[in-house]
């Protein structure tokens, strides 16, 4: 298993590589750069001004020895210095990362959970109006832009009742300590992490289901009938650890996707993480810094995906390491 | 050397007195809307507003500009003129400290002329006319011009000509300095932290030199990315002051009928944004006269006026906006009216060429506009082809003079020297500008008027000369000038006496209090 893992991280810094290079240049495929958008922001500006941010910025040398200085900073661990900012990429990184971590590990958790919850539920009931309930309520989340749905929900629990916070991470100036800032923070996380959780939650319902109808019509589950185990036991051990396997591949995949898929719940519940950063990156163009972001989320997706292939090993013992 | 006072113990008495009868109250918390994130603190090295919004509380210019833009003291307590209005005397507030409890001193100044001459693009092109600085004291600074520059005495408030700290930034990298992110002034407030993504919070300067000023203990800048949830926030109450452009425009009109809410377009006389479509004068259709001319009989303004900004701003008459000096509504006219437009594009002989219509990418409501004009032009038989690209694309695109049409809008700082004149002289064209000429208008005849009317003397004569410069430009259509904006600020109105001078919110809320 050790070599394995040692393999797959060796992959891992290759893969991560070939991703700089890549999108190094593609960024710089799109039209502008940092020096124009600040110019375009400081309502006047001449040549000068923008010579000297470009200068400053290290936009005026040849693209190659950009790209250069900037692997050599990252084997270093120095992801370099925000253009628009003004401060480390990784400080920036690191200060809007628990803030994320905490916004998709709690969505993760609650979709995933439901998600299998309500996927057996409508599995054991299928053909029953309970089936059709959940499915069509898991579809209804699914083709429901998030956008929406977090607006909705501000307007409802914000506007209307005022329940629960519209935006940010806390309530700003109240300087709760303690159990009081838990719940505080708590209260801010409601809304968007039931954004997130509700689209993940239906698509893992769905897969669920279907692939639980699947395991149970093959002939083992006869088998374990015909042994006349418990319809439980036998919806638990037999039928959901089997159809559980595609729901962790699926699983293993969004856990990725979520550190920089944020994007859209968090600018509009305005939670301060790596989503949100990488959106504004991009418009100004602050190339080291949505470089950054993309070498931290690359390489989350690969640790990501190298759990879930860990996690694999758990639910179905028959998979061996290929080492 | 006669010398003319232009300070008046009246106009001091201005601020404190002019907007609320009601005796102010102390203590409480201003949460205002920051939008988008400003990506430095310092005004003297990033002018753009949100720095300005943030750090106008923090530092101060020598002057503060009343509504109709007569100057205010300021870190200056009074100033004179020179017969021959080549020498600026300013006499310093005496008893000033920098927030760090270092005295304000003239060296100073004399410190910000150098620092801003390599770190502000604007106050550059103002300080160009400067002969020479002197301190005589450590409260008098002595600005010696090489001719007359007529809005010299405009060039103060705290955006244009902000003081900077010498102790702390004299002998250092201005760019990498650290004070940069947690900057020293002399203002109302001061810097206390900075939650990147979040908020940006100020406290009350207990040593400010105004006394019993400012009434606030704390001010946060709230960073809301979305602008339909920065209505929501201040719809629960959780954001306290919408500045101008915070909320889509077609939201104005529903917050302004809320409980308790004030609104009020005061406080942009000094910008004066005034909105308008670069005409690419180099090539392609644009270049003729006629066509520019066609299109702006085609444009319905007052359609864009009242539906797509809600009744806000007034329809632009040419260059300048009404609200700045020697401003004249005596130009040729250009009311909608297709058919002149379909005639005029006849006699141009236009032949259906494409023309490239570039919105700007701000939102929904420049959306809607870009969509409105297409259509106008459309109607009169123009090809347009919408170019859709976000803001680094729009500046690059504008910068290299790749576009046919592109919608714009720009301060004019209160004269035409300082924020009209650029956008037409022959020596502002240079490719990789995003603002400036780069329609690519060239006339020796308004290089030179331009030339004349910044230095003239007296004010009588430098209207002359503007009144003719607005008459060759109306006639000539460079760009097409479509509105002068409005971007209402939007407060609960228990917020009093925000707004009290012509740059509104970026000024710093040394008079605010609330009505608790």
């Amino acid at each position: 298993m050790l070599s394995f893992v040692a393999q797959r991280i060796v992959k891992g810094v290759i893969v991560l590589l070939a991703i700089i290079v890549l999108n190094f240049f593609l960024i710089r495929l799109a039209p502008g750069d940092p020096a124009s958008v600040m110019a375009g922001e400081a309502g006047a500006s001449d040549q000068m001004f923008v010579q000297q941010l470009r200068e400053k910025f290290g936009l005026d040398k040849p693209l190659p020895e950009q790209l250069l200085i900037y692997v050599k900073g990252v084997l270093s661990f120095d992801l370099g210095y925000s253009f628009r900012q003004q401060a480390p990429v990784s400080q920036l990184i690191m200060e809007r990362l628990p803030a994320t971590l905490l916004l998709t590990m709690t969505a993760f958790a609650i979709s995933l959970i439901a998600g299998v919850f309500f996927g057996t539920l409508a599995a054991r009931f299928a053909g029953t109006w309970a089936d059709t309930a959940i499915t069509v309520v898991a579809l209804v989340f699914y083709a429901t832009p998030l956008f929406w749905i977090a607006l909705i929900a501000i307007l409802l629990f914000s506007v209307e009742w005022d329940w629960l916070p519209s935006f940010g991470y806390e309530t700003v100036g109240a300087n709760y300590t303690g159990m009081a800032h838990v719940l505080d923070v708590g209260a801010h996380l409601i809304m968007p992490a039931a954004t997130i959780g509700l689209f993940f939650m239906a698509t893992y319902t769905r897969m669920t289901r279907a692939s639980m109808l699947e395991v149970k019509r093959l002939d083992f589950v006869k088998t374990a009938r015909a042994k006349g185990l418990k319809a439980s036991v036998i919806q638990r051990r037999h039928v959901l650890r089997n159809a559980l396997l595609p729901v962790v591949t699926l699983a293993g995949l969004h856990t990725g996707t979520l550190i920089g898929g944020a994007v859209l719940t968090e600018t509009v519940f305005a939670w301060p993480g790596i989503g949100r950063l990488m959106y504004d990156a991009l418009l100004q163009r602050d190339y080291n810094l949505l470089l950054g972001v993309f070498v931290v989320c690359s390489a989350m997706v690969l640790i990501f995906n190298l759990v879930t292939d860990l996690v694999y090993r758990i639910v179905d013992p028959r998979i061996e390491f290929a080492s | 050397m006669l010398k003319k006072i232009v300070m008046s113990i009246a106009l001091a008495c201005f601020l404190g007195t002019a907007a609320s009868a009601q005796e102010p109250k102390t203590g409480g918390t201003i949460n205002v809307v920051i939008q988008p994130e400003p990506p430095g603190l310092n005004v003297a090295m990033l002018q753009n507003g949100p720095t300005q919004m943030v750090s106008g509380n923090i530092f101060e210019g020598l002057l503060r500009y009343s509504p109709k833009l007569e100057p205010l003291p300021g870190l200056a307590e009074s100033w004179t003129v020179s017969d021959d209005a080549k020498v600026y005397t300013f006499k310093l507030k005496p008893g000033v400290t920098w927030h760090d409890g270092k005295p304000f001193t003239s060296a100073d100044v004399l410190f910000t002329v150098d620092m801003l001459k390599q770190t502000h693009a604007r106050a550059r092109g103002n300080l160009a006319q400067i002969d020479k600085v002197e301190a005589p004291d450590d409260l008098t600074v002595v600005f010696t011009l090489k001719q007359p520059f007529g809005p010299f005495i405009n060039i103060f408030e705290v955006g244009s000509f902000p003081i900077m700290p010498k102790h702390l930034y004299e002998g250092t990298d201005y760019k990498t300095n650290p004070y940069n992110n947690a900057p020293i002034g002399t203002g109302p407030f001061m810097f206390k932290e900075w939650q990147k993504g979040s908020f940006i919070h100020l406290v009350k300067n207990p040593s400010y030199h105004e006394k019993g000023k400012p009434y606030i203990d704390d001010i946060y800048w709230q960073v809301i990315p979305d602008a339909a949830a920065r209505s929501a926030a201040f719809e629960t109450g959780k954001i306290d002051v919408l500045p101008g452009g915070s909320v889509e425009n077609f939201d104005v009109p529903r917050l302004s009928k809320l409980k308790d809410v004030c609104v009020t377009g005061d406080g942009w006389e000094f910008f004066s944004p005034l909105a308008w479509l670069w005409l690419n004068n180099r090539s392609g259709p644009t270049a003729n006269k006629k066509i520019r001319q066609a299109i702006m009989y085609a444009i319905d303004r007052d359609f864009a006026k009242d539906v797509i900004w809600n009744g806000l701003g007034k329809v632009a008459t040419g260059p300048s906006s009404s609200a700045i000096k020697f401003y004249t509504d005596d130009v040729p006219k250009y009311p909608y009216d297709p058919a002149k437009a379909k005639a005029l594009l006849k006699e141009a002989g236009y032949n259906g060429e494409k023309i490239r219509l570039m919105p700007l990418p701000y939102g929904e409501t420049w959306q809607r506009w870009g969509e409105a004009v297409k259509q106008n032009l459309q109607d009169v038989g123009l090809n347009i082809e919408t170019v859709a690209t976000d803001v680094p694309g729009s500046n690059q695109k504008i910068g290299d003079w790749d576009y046919d049409l592109a919608f714009s809008y720009l301060y004019q700082y209160g004269d035409p020297a300082l924020g009209v004149a650029r956008n037409y002289i022959s020596s502002q064209i240079a490719k990789g500008q995003v603002f400036n000429n780069v329609e690519g208008y060239s006339n020796p005849e308004i290089d030179q008027l331009f030339a004349e009317g910044a230095v003239a003397t007296p004010d009588s004569k430098r209207k002359e000369i503007y009144d003719k410069i607005q008459k060759i430009l109306v006639d000539d259509v460079p760009i097409a000038w479509l509105l002068e904006l409005q971007f209402p600020t939007i407060t609960h109105c228990k917020i009093k006496n925000l707004v009290t001078t012509a740059i509104g919110v970026n000024d710093g809320f040394r008079d605010a209090w609330i009505d608790k």
